[in-house]
């Protein structure tokens, strides 16, 4: 059965998410949103998932400081972040690109990345554009940083980077990022020449695994009604509803 | 306890030049209509203060150069791209950005909701942000044996926070349901007006479903009915957003001429 790239990024990261308890998703995260409600769906009906676009699926009636006190106390077990810019340690970029305050390209800003990405156990990053831009060796702004020192105060941290070329896990010993594996039709010298940061990886490396048709059933049925929700246009884009 | 009636015209008088500005969520009640009466009366110099983040209120104030500083987590136009006049005032070094994270911007309202100078918060040591913020300062947590840094948010009081609701009592108690970061805010301001869609003639303090969402009405000086105040941002349970609205704006503003004409047709109306 065929599928767009984006059914694919929502099962890849769906995988990564069966066993979390809370998976909260802030702003502009239609692909994240996606993989929760797949999870929930595939392995774990009991899941808590918090969408701030959502009316239905935001839980916090105490407003939005709520979730940080939550996540600071270590009650959401996933978070997602994107960046403009996502370097080999894992530091992202929600600002833009140039020299800081005179940007050069000004993206929206950091939203809440500079405690989330500290204190959320498993941080998953995503970024859909995939070149020598996007992934740079050393970010023009950190954001949030990818690592800290041993006497900052920091339960959490990345674990994965999704992109629509590959998927990487997060080293924590060695602070750097592994290819896990490879979306269909990417080769392994395609990534090596479209990231400009260092990471490890094998001569064969796997491929990503592909959504089975009873999975795109899901997705395109309830699970694409629940993301239109929160992001009709995706919605429409993706599944044309 | 008593209803303030007045006008939207009478709020933005109230705004001078020069005012730290409460600026609330997308999704929180924005003041819409408020908005565009504050450029019609052509202010300048606001600085706004957004909890967390801003839509279209800061980037059409932005846009019409009402706007000298803006501290917020972000501001975006969300499914509908990028915030065009931010953008472009930012990229062209005409726009001061205070850059914050969430957090830290409900963590100083918090202080000052306190009365106390600062709030702790954790997160943030190894962010640029820290950098670019002399007004953030890194202790030492005193409590602890070890070495714990700890970052301390000064408390932050906007002097006049606007925002708009469903409905108002007539003893001048505003509902917001479960839009609490606008309570936050109220609280941590020096003086609040609020926008209405209607005033009803009951008390919502005799029906206990009610309550638990009221905003009570001795923080807030005056009120004014505003039929579709947030358009053409949704309201919770009244009206989604005004897709074509917006996107027709997203396009328009992103160069001056667009936005001139964007302007000149919406203050019109």
């Amino acid at each position: 059965m065929a599928f767009k790239l984006e059914e694919l990024l929502i099962c890849c990261l769906s995988r990564k998410l069966h066993k979390k308890r809370h998976i909260a998703i802030g702003a502009a995260s239609p692909i994240p949103a996606g993989a929760a409600f797949m999870a929930r769906e595939e392995a774990n009906k009991g899941m808590h998932i918090t969408l701030l676009a959502s009316q239905k699926h935001n839980h916090f009636t105490d407003g939005s400081r709520e979730l940080f006190d939550a996540a600071a106390q270590g009650r959401i077990d996933a978070f997602f972040l994107g960046g403009v810019q996502i370097d080999g340690q894992a530091n992202i970029n929600l600002i833009g690109t140039g020299e800081y305050p005179n940007t050069q390209r000004r993206f929206p800003g950091s939203f809440g990345s500079a405690l989330m990405y500290y204190v959320v156990p498993s941080v998953f990053l995503f970024r859909l554009q995939h070149n020598r831009r996007s992934m740079v060796e050393a970010v023009d702004f950190i954001s949030a940083p990818g690592f800290s020192p041993p006497e900052v105060y920091r339960p959490g941290g990345p674990v994965a980077l999704i992109t629509d070329k590959c998927l990487f896990a997060v080293d924590s010993e060695k602070q750097r990022f592994r290819l896990e594996s490879l979306h269909p039709n990417v080769s392994l010298e395609e990534v090596i020449d479209l990231t400009g940061f260092a990471f490890d990886y094998e001569e064969n490396p796997p491929t990503t695994e592909t959504p089975t048709s009873s999975q795109l059933d899901l997705l395109r049925g309830t699970i694409a009604q629940e993301i239109a929700e929160s992001y009709p246009l995706f919605a429409k884009q993706t599944f044309g509803i | 306890m008593s209803l303030h009636e007045c006008s939207i015209q009478e709020i933005a008088d109230e705004v001078q030049n020069g005012t730290l500005l409460g600026v609330p969520a997308d999704y929180s009640g924005v003041p819409m209509a408020f908005v565009r009466e504050l450029i019609r009366q052509g202010k300048s110099e606001l600085d706004l203060f957004c909890l967390p983040q801003s839509t279209l209120q800061a980037d059409m104030l932005i846009g019409a150069g009402c706007v000298r500083s803006v501290e917020t987590a972000a501001v975006t136009l969300g499914e509908y791209g990028q915030a065009p006049c931010f953008t472009r005032f930012v990229q062209e070094g005409r726009l001061n950005v205070k850059d914050s994270t969430c957090p830290a911007l409900h963590a100083a309202l918090q202080a000052t909701e306190r009365a106390v100078p600062f709030s702790p918060l954790r997160g943030l040591i190894g962010s640029d942000l820290v950098k670019h913020r002399p007004d953030w300062q890194v202790i030492s947590n005193p409590f602890s044996d070890q070495e714990d840094p700890v970052i301390l948010i000064p408390a932050v009081s906007p002097d006049v926070t606007v925002i708009h609701a469903q409905k108002a009592d007539k003893n001048g108690n505003v509902w917001i349901g479960r839009r609490k970061e606008v309570a936050t805010l109220i609280h941590a301001s020096k003086r609040n007006f609020v926008t209405v869609e209607e005033i009803v003639d009951t008390d919502f303090y005799e029906d206990e479903v009610l309550a638990a969402g009221v905003l009570p009405g001795f923080y807030i000086e005056a009120i004014a009915v505003a039929k579709d105040g947030a358009w053409p941002l949704a309201l919770s349970d009244r009206y989604p957003i005004d897709e074509a609205h917006l996107k027709d704006y997203a396009t328009r503003a992103k160069t001056e001429e667009g936005f001139a004409t964007y302007l000149a047709e919406n203050l019109a109306a």
